[in-house]
């Protein structure tokens, strides 16, 4: 038997309506490698955050499951870390704190006070927010708010870092500098992370593998798509490369008319 | 060269410039309201002045701010007739240990009539303690309510009875409770004191219930998500999560309880005759003398003044503890 990092086999869910039930996904497959970058597109609507709060343990799947290194996944926790859409800080503490509350979960066992400091300092630096690190959530920017929302995650040292459409609610411009911070991130540390988006540009440049949703209800996924585009991947080189705007094409040609909304 | 032809208007403009200035800045806050109780007070003396009762005159506002020095010099009198009793018995005492240092010497408290003064403390005093005994029930009860949509379920209908129910239906019960339950030959407290403060305690428990439980019922489901993606343990999600997001309704909730508590405590102080502002009232109203409507009238001020204070405490609280700043607190 082969060992994927995670594993989601068969994963379905019902939500309970006025109507009765409404399979929202089913039969959901997929495998995902150690260090793999994987977005999930869709329409709105199609069950991705669904998918996302299955791997996170917020939802139970009905039926099928998750196995992540070998265990099943039935319970939120922080090996499965997630950055909210929008940033989910804690807005009576700091930016600093903040990540602290997570270091302080995850390491209070395993790191002095000095380590755990360092290490949260260390996570700032990353997301480049050190010099913030003592305002408050409300007094810094949104995309600002979602670097924090990333150190925090990161923090936590998880398995799999989940993220649910983390740049949807900012501008291009800082959009675009978010994803060249969590480029040089992934490259560096190397997690596993899987990714919503609406932005197909935003999933062929961060993405080794795109998960394109077909609709729901019993959404599914549809096609996967392989991004072999080397990487440190740079959005200007990009601009003027063939297959990325094959990759690009290939996305928009399943969202648009395989999979195009009946009344959109 | 000057040109004082010139000059004095532009001087003159600028006087003029400064002074609207200062009354636009100083009118909204300060002379507005200055307004308001100088109207009040006219048509107070004006309506006084007309009506006539069985104790004599109503009384305006002139003869309650007489009567408010009165009561002020009194409790000075009775401070001084304290303060003379004391040293004459510490003399006295002194002086038989010094004759005989194995003397057995008495210390009896003065008895003297409690004053206004001493009436506006016993009733600070009372109001606080069931204040503070509604809110250590309330705040965590609220907390469980709004945490647990089934304990909540089974709660509220209790909690719908019994917010409305009047101090006064209260008291009786309370009284009797107290005299069989606390049964002490050296009480703490006195019987009375645990009778208003109890009785004041069941009244302001119910705001600050619901507030709370409001307060906790709607946090963010994001932040609740966030805590079980850290897997915070039950209590560090109370003390992490819940409390802080919930400081700000908390708050709202306790400071229209403290309102209600005092306004609780006079009725319950009236009708039980227990000591405070209350007490004074009643007594002053059976007393029937020519000054106990003025008297009367100063304990109402006093009373709404106290009110206002309490009220502009809790709300210096609540901006201390707001994480919030920026929320408007009025």
């Amino acid at each position: 038997m082969s060992h994927s990092h995670l594993e989601l086999t068969g994963v379905g869910i019902d939500f309970p309506t006025d109507k009765g039930l409404y399979r929202a996904l089913q039969n959901v497959n997929l495998r995902i490698d150690k260090g793999e970058f994987v977005s999930l597109i869709g329409h709105s609507g199609c069950g991705k955050s669904t998918v996302l709060n299955i791997v996170a343990g917020l939802y139970q799947a009905t039926t099928g499951g998750v196995i992540l290194d070998g265990r099943e996944v039935d319970e939120p926790g922080p090996e499965r870390a997630v950055v909210f859409q929008n940033h989910s800080l804690l807005p009576w503490l700091s930016c600093y704190q903040n990540v602290e509350l997570a270091v302080r979960q995850v390491f209070r066992n395993s790191k002095s006070r000095g380590e755990m400091r360092d290490w949260i300092e260390h996570n700032l630096e990353l997301v480049h927010m050190m010099h913030a690190k003592d305002k408050r959530p409300s007094e810094i920017s949104g995309g600002m708010k979602q670097r924090i929302g990333i150190a925090r995650a990161l923090a936590m040292q998880p398995k799999v870092l989940l993220m649910d459409e983390p740049f949807g609610a900012l501008d291009a411009l800082t959009r675009a500098h978010l994803q060249d911070s969590l480029m040089e991130i992934h490259a560096e540390l190397g997690n596993t992370v899987i990714m919503i988006t609406h932005d197909v540009d935003e999933a062929v440049l961060l993405s080794d593998r795109i998960v394109m949703m077909s609709n729901g209800p019993a959404a599914s996924v549809g096609e996967i798509l392989h991004i072999q585009l080397q990487r440190p991947r740079e959005r200007i080189a990009l601009a003027h490369d063939a297959r990325y705007h094959e990759y690009r094409a290939a996305v928009l040609e399943f969202l648009y008319q395989k999979q195009q909304r009946p009344a959109a | 060269m000057s040109n004082p032809s010139v000059a004095t208007p532009i001087t003159e403009t600028l006087k003029t410039a400064r002074s609207s200035a200062l009354l636009k800045r100083w009118a909204p806050p300060l002379i507005l309201p200055l307004l308001g109780i100088i109207g009040f007070l006219l048509c107070w003396q004006l309506v006084a002045n007309n009506i006539q009762t069985s104790l004599g005159q109503f009384p305006g506002p002139v003869q309650v701010s007489e009567q408010f020095s009165g009561l002020v010099s009194a409790h000075l009198r009775e401070r001084e007739k304290a303060r003379v009793f004391y040293e004459r018995q510490d003399t006295r005492n002194a002086a038989l240990l010094a004759k005989n240092p194995d003397a057995e010497v008495k210390v009896r408290p003065y008895t003297g009539k409690p004053t206004f003064v001493q009436q506006i403390f016993t009733s600070l005093y009372t109001v606080m303690a069931g204040f503070a005994i509604a809110s250590l029930i309330a705040i965590p009860l609220g907390i469980v309510c709004g945490l647990s949509k089934t304990i909540y379920t089974a709660i509220n209908p209790l909690i719908q009875v019994f917010k409305p129910v009047s101090p006064l239906a209260w008291l009786p019960l309370v009284t009797m409770l107290v005299s069989a339950l606390y049964v002490s030959d050296d009480p703490l407290f006195a019987k009375s004191f645990l009778t208003s403060a109890i009785t004041v305690a069941l009244c302001c428990l119910w705001p600050t219930v619901i507030n709370t439980t409001v307060g906790v019922a709607s946090i963010e489901q994001d932040l609740n998500n966030v805590s079980k993606v850290l897997s915070l343990s039950p209590l560090s999600h109370v003390r992490r999560i819940v409390l802080p997001a919930a400081v700000p309704m908390i708050f709202t909730g306790l400071r229209m309880s403290l309102g209600t508590g005092w306004m609780v405590l006079i009725a319950a102080e009236m009708l039980a005759q227990n000591p405070g502002l209350g007490k004074f009232i009643w007594d002053e109203f059976q007393n029937g003398s020519a000054s106990s409507l003025g008297r009367i009238m100063v304990a109402v001020i006093v009373i709404g003044l106290i009110g206002f204070a309490l009220d502009r405490l809790m709300l210096l609280l609540q901006r201390q503890f707001s994480w919030d700043k920026n929320a408007v607190l009025r």
